[in-house]
């Protein structure tokens, strides 16, 4: 599972934390989000307890493509170069970003019926399973497969979120990918009743390593497992509506994952500019914001970025802490009062902070329930202190 | 022979001289020539037809000649001859077309393919150029691009390079010819067309004289100046020690990959600011024909005073820009 804040403590009562998954222990009581300064490897999650995805489908299916292009910043050509993946390897999402997290990626052809696949550990620990289909191949075999899987796996673990990648869609017009997804939409389905699953959800997504159809659809299946999505889109929400932002996402910069954003709804376009916006940001950061002695990153506590188009349109970028960075779409003339908006923004940032802190106590034992910052106080904009621009 | 044009104009007119001025446009002839399947015409519509790297595969052969006016900072117009490269193409250029193909070349770039199993054959091509060269235009540039570079290995690249660029010189003798590593897939492309470009542009001294000016007003670290269709860099002027030399390149490829998302958006970018505690970056459009990138490191002076100091230069620099538009009008 991943969380961002710890997941379950074994406490007593554990109030705190909102939609909390039931897998005792996961983490060990010191685990500590710890604030920017603090040194990250004090605060590390140790391998073994680290929350889990699994990337699991036939082989030369695309799964270590994928785990390289989206965490490990390879260029989709180079992915060509990758060989076949056979055993399983377990890569932490580094303590370089933001959400951590470790994602097994299995080779293709795994036997859960060897004696060495440990059901009970691989799935008993798992958030999510990713199941990656090849969308250009005969999908047939992959389809059993998946159903077998799901079996096994919900049966060890019945909590598990189930996504099915149907995979490498670039080659494909777009009637044939619509025709693709409800038949393997369909299949699934079927074969999940037949097999007296009917209970089991499956989500489908569209994706290819060449465009950012990867990205939104690892974003979903990271925001399924944050119990504290529903705060984080509240605070979004109300700082949009303070400072006539037309939308905002909440990015993992090195993913490029956005773990949340506002509740209107999410154009794929939008989210491709502003991963793009990321990029240059980064990119430029990396060529001219280095320190000469060496020290300092390109992303740093005031990174931020205005990027103005000739539609009326800007980009805004805001460093939130050292993995997230909030960026935003607004019109020029709401830009104006710029000077409102970066104190919202203050609000905002502070707001998330409070919100890490939450579960830094919660985590540290001295929790109280008197302490705790509920989402009420996060719906009424006085109490946020956020300033509205619209007067 | 009938000469294919992008489509846009006949060009059954007579081919004139290269740097004639009809008006105040300078036209000048830059000769594209290489092997079938070398790169040419993908290289070309990435610099100048902002194609992406990958929507080069959907490229075919071409066919004869392909020649494209290229308007670049206003009143230059590069004539762009793509030659095809099949060998049926080629003869025909050392036979009956020679003269008209190779009088008044100001640049020849020819493209070699790092891959090629017919080094014989290419160097044969190439020396049919350099004669052909030699005899009608004996003043042209000469440059060599080793292209497709990403296909080989990473710590084969610098000696195969050299290997490939010692030959070439020896085999230029008595031309000179410089030569250049490129791939489509990074910076190395930009780099090569920026340089060839630069020697293209008039009054290039002058441009970084008054930019050297510039930057010292403004206190910037380093302000550079970008074509504004390509992103090219034309001109530089820096002020203080950087540790990457290729940062030139790596920019204008960083700033045109945005600008063409920019444009799936149905929009352009117009100018950014990128800052982190260490800099603030600027880049905004500055003359009709070019955009300005001023890098300040002192994070202290705020944005809206660089802003101004970009803002009152442009005059001074149109100004510049024009004058260099009309030498002949006294």
């Amino acid at each position: 599972m991943i969380s961002l804040f710890g997941s379950r403590m074994s406490l007593g009562d554990d109030a705190g934390i909102v939609g909390s998954y039931g897998v005792v222990g996961s983490f060990p009581k010191d685990f500590d989000y710890g604030p920017d300064d603090h040194d990250m490897e004090n605060g590390a999650v140790p391998p073994d307890n680290r929350p889990r995805i699994l990337l699991m489908g036939l082989r030369r299916s695309g799964k270590s493509s994928i785990q390289k292009v989206v965490f490990h910043k390879m260029s989709p050509n180079e992915t060509l170069f990758l060989e076949s993946t056979n055993k399983v390897v377990k890569s932490d999402v580094n303590s370089t970003s933001f959400v951590q997290f470790q994602i097994w990626d299995f080779p293709g052809q795994i036997d859960f019926f060897d004696s060495t696949f440990d059901s009970e550990t691989i799935f008993g620990g798992c958030g999510a399973l990713v199941f990656v289909i090849d969308a250009q191949d005969d999908y047939m075999e992959a389809l059993v497969r998946l159903n077998v899987t799901v079996s096994r796996a919900f049966k060890v673990n019945p909590n598990i979120k189930f996504e099915v990648f149907i995979h490498k869609v670039d080659g494909l017009s777009d009637d044939h990918k619509i025709e693709t997804q409800r038949d393997i939409h369909q299949r699934a389905t079927d074969d999940l009743a037949d097999s007296g699953l009917d209970g089991v959800h499956l989500s489908f997504y569209l994706t290819s390593i060449y465009d950012h159809s990867i990205f939104e659809a690892f974003s979903k299946v990271v925001q399924k497992l944050i119990p504290q999505l529903g705060t984080l889109e509240n605070l979004l929400d109300i700082l949009i509506s303070n400072s006539c932002i037309e939308k905002a996402f909440l990015f993992d910069v090195d993913s490029k994952i956005y773990i949340a954003t506002d509740s209107s709804p999410v154009d794929m376009q939008s989210y491709e500019l502003c991963c793009d916006m990321i990029d240059v940001v980064i990119d430029v950061s990396c060529i001219y914001g280095l320190k000469e002695d060496g020290e300092g990153t390109a992303y740093d506590s005031e990174s931020s970025s205005v990027i103005r188009l000739n539609n009326g349109t800007i980009l805004y970028l805001k460093e939130v802490n050292r993995h997230l960075a909030l960026v935003c779409i607004l019109r020029e003339d709401s830009f104006d009062r710029q000077g409102l908006i970066d104190y919202n923004f203050l609000c905002f940032k502070k707001a998330i902070e409070e919100v890490f802190e939450v579960r830094q106590n919660s985590i540290a034992g001295s929790y109280s329930g008197g302490q705790r910052l509920s989402t009420d106080s996060f719906d009424s904009p006085k109490t946020n202190g956020a300033v509205s621009t619209k007067s | 022979m009938s000469h294919r044009t992008d489509g846009k104009r006949p060009s059954h007119k007579k081919k004139r001289q290269s740097s004639l001025q009809i008006g105040h446009i300078k036209r000048k002839k830059v000769l594209l020539m290489g092997k079938s399947g070398s790169g040419k015409t993908s290289m070309r519509s990435i610099i100048f037809a902002n194609y992406i790297a990958r929507d080069t595969r959907r490229l075919a052969a071409t066919i004869d000649v392909e020649h494209s006016h290229v308007r670049f900072l206003g009143n230059l117009v590069l004539n762009l001859w793509d030659c095809g490269g099949q060998e049926a193409f080629m003869e025909n250029y050392f036979a009956s077309q020679r003269d008209n193909i190779f009088r008044n070349v100001e640049v020849l770039i020819y493209v070699f393919d790092v891959e090629s199993r017919e080094l014989e054959k290419d160097m044969h091509y190439y020396q049919s150029c350099l004669d052909a060269i030699l005899k009608n235009s004996k003043e042209a540039k000469i440059f060599c691009l080793i292209h497709k570079m990403d296909l080989v290995q990473e710590d084969q690249r610098d000696l195969i390079f050299r290997q490939r660029e010692d030959d070439l010189k020896r085999l230029s003798k008595p031309l000179e010819c410089t030569c250049f590593r490129t791939s489509i897939w990074d910076e190395t492309l930009y780099h090569a067309w920026s340089s060839i470009v630069y020697l293209l542009i008039p009054n290039v001294q002058q441009l970084e004289n008054n930019l050297k000016h510039f930057a010292n007003i403004i206190d910037a670290d380093e302000v550079l100046l970008f074509e504004r269709a390509t992103f090219l860099v034309i001109s530089h002027c820096q002020l203080r020690q950087h540790k990457d030399v290729h940062r030139f390149e790596k920019i204008s490829n960083i700033i045109k990959q945005f600008k063409l998302s920019c444009s799936k958006f149905a929009a352009s970018f117009q100018s950014m600011e990128v800052r982190n505690s260490s800099f603030a970056a600027f880049i905004d459009v500055f003359t009709s024909n070019t955009y300005v990138m001023v890098i300040m490191s002192d994070p202290s002076i705020p944005s809206a005073t660089t802003l101004i100091n970009i803002k009152n230069a442009r005059k001074h620099f149109e100004k510049l820009e024009k004058a260099s538009e009309q030498p002949l009008m006294r």
